[in-house]
């Protein structure tokens, strides 16, 4: 622990989490409840943007529909909600395992195919569910739908926000100690050979393709958690959540904190959010009225990142070693 | 086939539904958030709201109660969770005292919580008003087909409800149309996609076969470009721009003569939320640090209204008249609305009686 | 019966169009290697830039036949400045720039045309309507639509069977090496080739406006719906994408047309109302993976 905050990477690292530990606290100190609202989106997303990580960082598969799994932890949630079952122990659980049943359906189909085929239909697969998601008048179609948030009697309100707060930032903390366990371990060893190299690994006697599907599916479970999160923050959920801009969203944030590292999606959810909250009022100091063209400057950004910044926030601290 | 359409969607909404009150400090100046949609097809629909809502600001000198007051608009680009986020930041960042604006009802249904949980706003709808605010009623959307469909005496040959906003073809809808030969077609496209069915309609060559009825779907902001083929389309609504009362004559001809255009039904309402938020603010001084006080004030409907006197019922959902329009040209050319008939005085809307609200 | 006639019809109206946009689509993929997601983008200029044009010359059809050198140009432009950058680029590479690309053409559209969205009026000439059989009326535009449409794929085709560009398109389709081992110019080639997608994505866009409208980001929808196009033709081919065009065409207008109907039996009128075209939708994307699970590279595409 003292070891890591010698290195900048590891300093920062620090850094971030203790801020985000006690940001409740410091909005409450300064009286900034929009902040906190902001914040609480950012440790959702970087849940998912964690979990999208495992198989496009780590396992170098670029799929294209991740935020399918918002749309399935929040309608696990929202449709139980509408029919009387309004327990946490029931909502959360079943939402995971379906948004787990559908990676394993989709990675079993998608898996075997590569290049840009994974990536069509990845995406082909979230557009389905969306247009379910639209197509379902009982919970609201396209217009959404109202829930109310998750009961978890005795245990904790979800409706005070910072107690909701530091349940989002504790599950994030899980996470990120999942995936480094994952990427340390056997398991994420052949993800990662198979990336740069499946036939090798495949040679060496390794199932790859069982592997990438359990990764696979370890990811959209923790993707259909952010879901539930999601679901609970707004206590409102819509076919919006599991559009395929926001699945691009997901993978900006990846590529822009930095592929296949622990903490990269963390950085790239934080810069993300305050680069979206903080161009728009930077530019109206510029000229007055810019602000709302913000993407103008945003879009191009992302085309350098992609040309030259590939390394993204992470390798802004240094090589790593080891 | 009766022409007597009026449908649920009263227009003015007091959401007094939240009644988590936080005692808020005088803040001055006084901040309305205004929710709209500023861009895409159906931005025209937020330029009017926003110039009608300033030339409110204007007409008021910049002031209610004695205090200064500032509009901030956010943009909901037509899309339930984007409003929300908008709602959430104006309630939130910017602190307003009230929010409004809110052209479509699902975009007010997904911001409302957001809105009245906090507690220290409120919330006035210049447009939406969905059913379920009304009163109990659970039925999400068609709240438009379900009002018609209620007073409609006779045969209804075919229901169909377009997938909306995307689309913008009705080829399969007017084929369809054209299969049931119907004595009338009722339509609900507001703004752009008015434009659109109308456009449509008339090169299907369906035009002088089967007559339209429409509510929302020609105003001030869809004629410059429905043109002629709006001319003899009956439709209803609770604000024409040719009402007679001084109010709407000064807001109608002070708009004419800053944008060069009419205002549309729109516009009005958004002008008159800013002045029932006004009259409340008059009336408590601008103290408005205690909001069932603010309520109360605006659920008296203190104020000269564009739309002739109304009252708030018990649901704050205004009881108001309803207004047969038609397409003609004013002397200069220039196509406008014009009251034909009152359909319905001091209507009631269906839904008030569910409301447990006292 | 002659109510299905005129689906069909809309159907293939509407294939065709997204026939137009996917062609581009495919052509840059199988020559440059790739995954361009801001062609919905092109979709969308060229329907502005005709907009533009329509207004200066008071004229739908030279400001339409105007608008497509422009949107040529724009397409070399936008390949010299990002795109060439990108070839040798992975896929991942390519999604997060054009996705970046996309953010940057719609708020551009925004700063100059403004966030009201316009509208083209339907010529005046095309604006009445045909009788397709007798007492079957048909609206002239749309007749034109499936005309023009049809030629360009006529065009295309020729053009890829019988000429010179033709040829090399083929051989890079199969292997993309032996182009440059022809010894030809190649930087002409991909930037010709980008410039005459967007070309064609221009077309669609703007023979698209006067039934739809043109707004910002009215590309980015319907070029999720051209991928799922190329996917099932298979990547590369020109025929596949046509053949898959036609077919998710049928799909959307059966379903807008016949599932309500179909739906009522069992639901509200309501609810089926809402369901049908969110299942015609769903149906496209079920039709792809049923294809790519039978065929993993497309109807039409090469084995591998």
């Amino acid at each position: 622990m003292m070891a890591a905050l010698r290195t900048p990477r590891g300093l920062a690292t620090v850094v971030i989490l203790l801020v985000l530990a006690v940001l409740p606290l410091l909005t409450q100190a300064f009286d900034q409840r929009y902040l906190l609202s902001i914040g609480t989106r950012i440790v959702i997303w970087a849940i998912a943007a964690v979990s999208l990580n495992m198989i496009l960082g780590y396992g170098g598969l670029v799929s294209f529909g991740h935020a399918v799994f918002f749309g399935i932890g929040g309608y696990a949630v929202g449709i139980l909600d509408a029919h009387g079952v309004s327990s946490g122990w029931i909502q959360w659980p079943v939402g995971v395992a379906m948004a787990a049943l559908w990676a394993a359906l989709v990675g079993a189909l998608s898996l075997r195919t590569r290049g840009v085929y994974f990536i069509m239909i990845t995406l082909a697969f979230a557009q389905l569910l969306y247009y379910v998601g639209v197509g379902l008048e009982a919970y609201g179609a396209d217009d959404g739908l109202n829930i109310s948030r998750s009961r978890f009697a005795g245990l904790v309100d979800l409706r005070d926000k910072a107690s909701f707060y530091w349940l989002c930032f504790a599950l994030l903390a899980a996470t990120l100690w999942f995936c480094s366990r994952f990427a340390n371990a056997r398991f994420g060893f052949v993800i990662r050979g198979a990336k740069s190299n499946d036939l090798r690994m495949t040679a060496l006697g390794f199932p790859v393709f069982r592997y990438r599907l359990a990764a696979f599916t370890i990811s959209g479970a923790f993707g259909g958690l952010a879901g539930i999160l999601l679901a609970n923050e707004g206590a409102y959920i819509s076919p919006a959540m599991m559009s395929w801009v926001k699945s691009g969203d997901l993978i900006v944030i990846v590529v822009l904190g930095g592929m296949g590292t622990l903490f990269g999606p963390l950085f790239g959810t934080i810069a993300f959010f305050v680069l979206e909250e903080s161009l728009p009022p930077v530019l109206n100091l510029v000229q007055k009225g810019w602000g709302e063209y913000w993407q103008i400057v945003f879009g191009p950004m992302l085309v350098l990142i992609a040309l030259y910044a590939r390394g993204g926030i992470d390798s802004l601290f240094g090589r790593r070693h080891g | 086939m009766t022409t007597k359409l009026f449908g649920p969607t009263t227009i003015l909404t007091l959401a007094a539904l939240g009644l988590g009150i936080l005692p808020a400090a005088a803040q001055s100046p006084i901040k309305i958030g205004f929710v709209s949609t500023f861009s895409g097809p159906q931005a025209a629909i937020g330029e009017d709201m926003r110039r009608s809502a300033d030339l409110a600001k204007e007409h008021l000198g910049g002031k209610m109660g004695g205090k200064p007051f500032e509009i901030v608009y956010e943009d909901d680009t037509f899309k339930p969770d984007v409003g929300k986020q908008k709602s959430e930041k104006l309630v939130q960042q910017d602190k307003v005292n009230f929010v409004t604006g809110y052209i479509w009802s699902n975009v007010l249904l997904a911001s409302l919580k957001t809105v009245t949980d906090e507690g220290d706003t409120i919330l006035v709808s210049a447009n939406a008003g969905p059913s379920q605010i009304a009163g109990d009623l659970c039925n999400k959307s068609k709240d438009m087909m379900a009002g018609v469909k209620r007073t409609f005496k006779g045969e209804i040959k075919g229901e169909d409800y377009t997938k909306w906003p995307d689309q913008l073809d009705f080829s399969a809808e007017l084929a369809k149309i054209r299969a049931a030969k119907p004595e009338g077609i009722f339509i609900f496209y507001p703004g752009a996609h008015g434009v659109q069915f109308l456009t449509q309609y008339s090169q299907s060559g369906l035009k002088g076969q089967v007559p339209l009825y429409q509510v929302f779907s020609i105003d001030a902001i869809t004629l410059p470009q429905q043109k002629d083929l709006a001319l003899g389309i009956l439709g209803a609504q609770e604000w024409v721009n040719d009402l007679p009362n001084d109010a709407n004559k000064k807001y109608v001809a002070d708009f004419k003569k800053k944008h060069g255009v009419y205002p549309s039904f729109y516009g009005a309402q958004s002008y008159d939320a800013i002045m029932l938020i006004a009259s409340a603010a008059e009336a408590l001084k601008g103290d408005l640090s205690n909001k069932d006080k603010v309520r109360a004030e605006m659920k008296k409907a203190n104020f000269k209204s564009v739309r002739g006197d109304f009252k708030f019922g018990n649901n704050n959902f205004p009881i108001e008249n309803f207004y047969i329009q038609d397409t003609v040209k004013d002397a200069s050319g220039m196509l406008t609305l014009k009251t034909v008939a009152t359909a319905v005085t001091a209507a009631v809307d269906p839904y008030a009686s569910k409301c447990p609200m006292k | 019966m002659d109510y299905l006639l005129l689906q069909v019809l809309n159907g293939v109206q509407l294939g065709l169009l997204m026939f137009l946009l996917a062609a581009g689509l495919t052509l840059t993929f199988c020559i440059m290697d790739l995954v361009n997601l801001a062609h919905g983008s092109l979709y969308m200029m060229g329907a502005y830039i005709a907009w533009t044009l329509i207004g200066w010359t008071d004229s739908f059809v030279i400001g339409a036949i105007l608008a497509l050198p422009a949107t040529f140009l724009l397409g070399v432009v936008v390949e010299a400045v990002v795109m060439r950058r990108l070839y040798a680029r992975d896929h991942l590479d390519q999604v997060l720039a054009t996705f970046g690309l996309i953010l940057f053409f719609n708020e551009l559209v925004r700063v100059i045309w403004g966030p009201a969205g316009k509208s083209i009026a339907v010529p005046q000439f095309l604006s009445h309507t045909v009788e397709i059989l007798p007492g079957l009326p048909y609206p002239a535009y749309r007749v034109a639509i499936i005309a023009v449409g049809a030629v360009v794929a006529a065009l295309l085709a020729w053009l890829v069977a019988r000429t010179r560009v033709g040829m090399l398109i083929r051989a890079g389709a199969s292997n993309r090496r032996m182009i440059a081992a022809l010894g030809i110019n190649i930087e002409l080639l991909f930037s010709l080739v980008f410039g005459l997608g967007a070309v064609f994505a221009a077309l669609a866009g703007l023979m698209a406006a006067p039934l739809t409208s043109v707004k910002i980001g009215m590309g980015d929808d319907i070029l999720i719906l051209a991928f799922v196009i190329i996917v099932i033709g298979g990547i590369g081919s020109i025929k596949g994408a046509f053949v898959a065009a036609m077919v998710v065409g049928q799909i959307d207008i059966v379903g807008r047309a016949f599932l309500p109907d179909f739906l009522k039996t069992f639901m509200s009128s309501a609810a089926a109302s809402s369901a049908a075209p969110a299942i015609s939708q769903v149906l496209v994307y079920v039709v792809m993976a049923g294809v790519l699970i039978w065929r993993p590279t497309g109807l039409f595409g090469q084995r591998t």
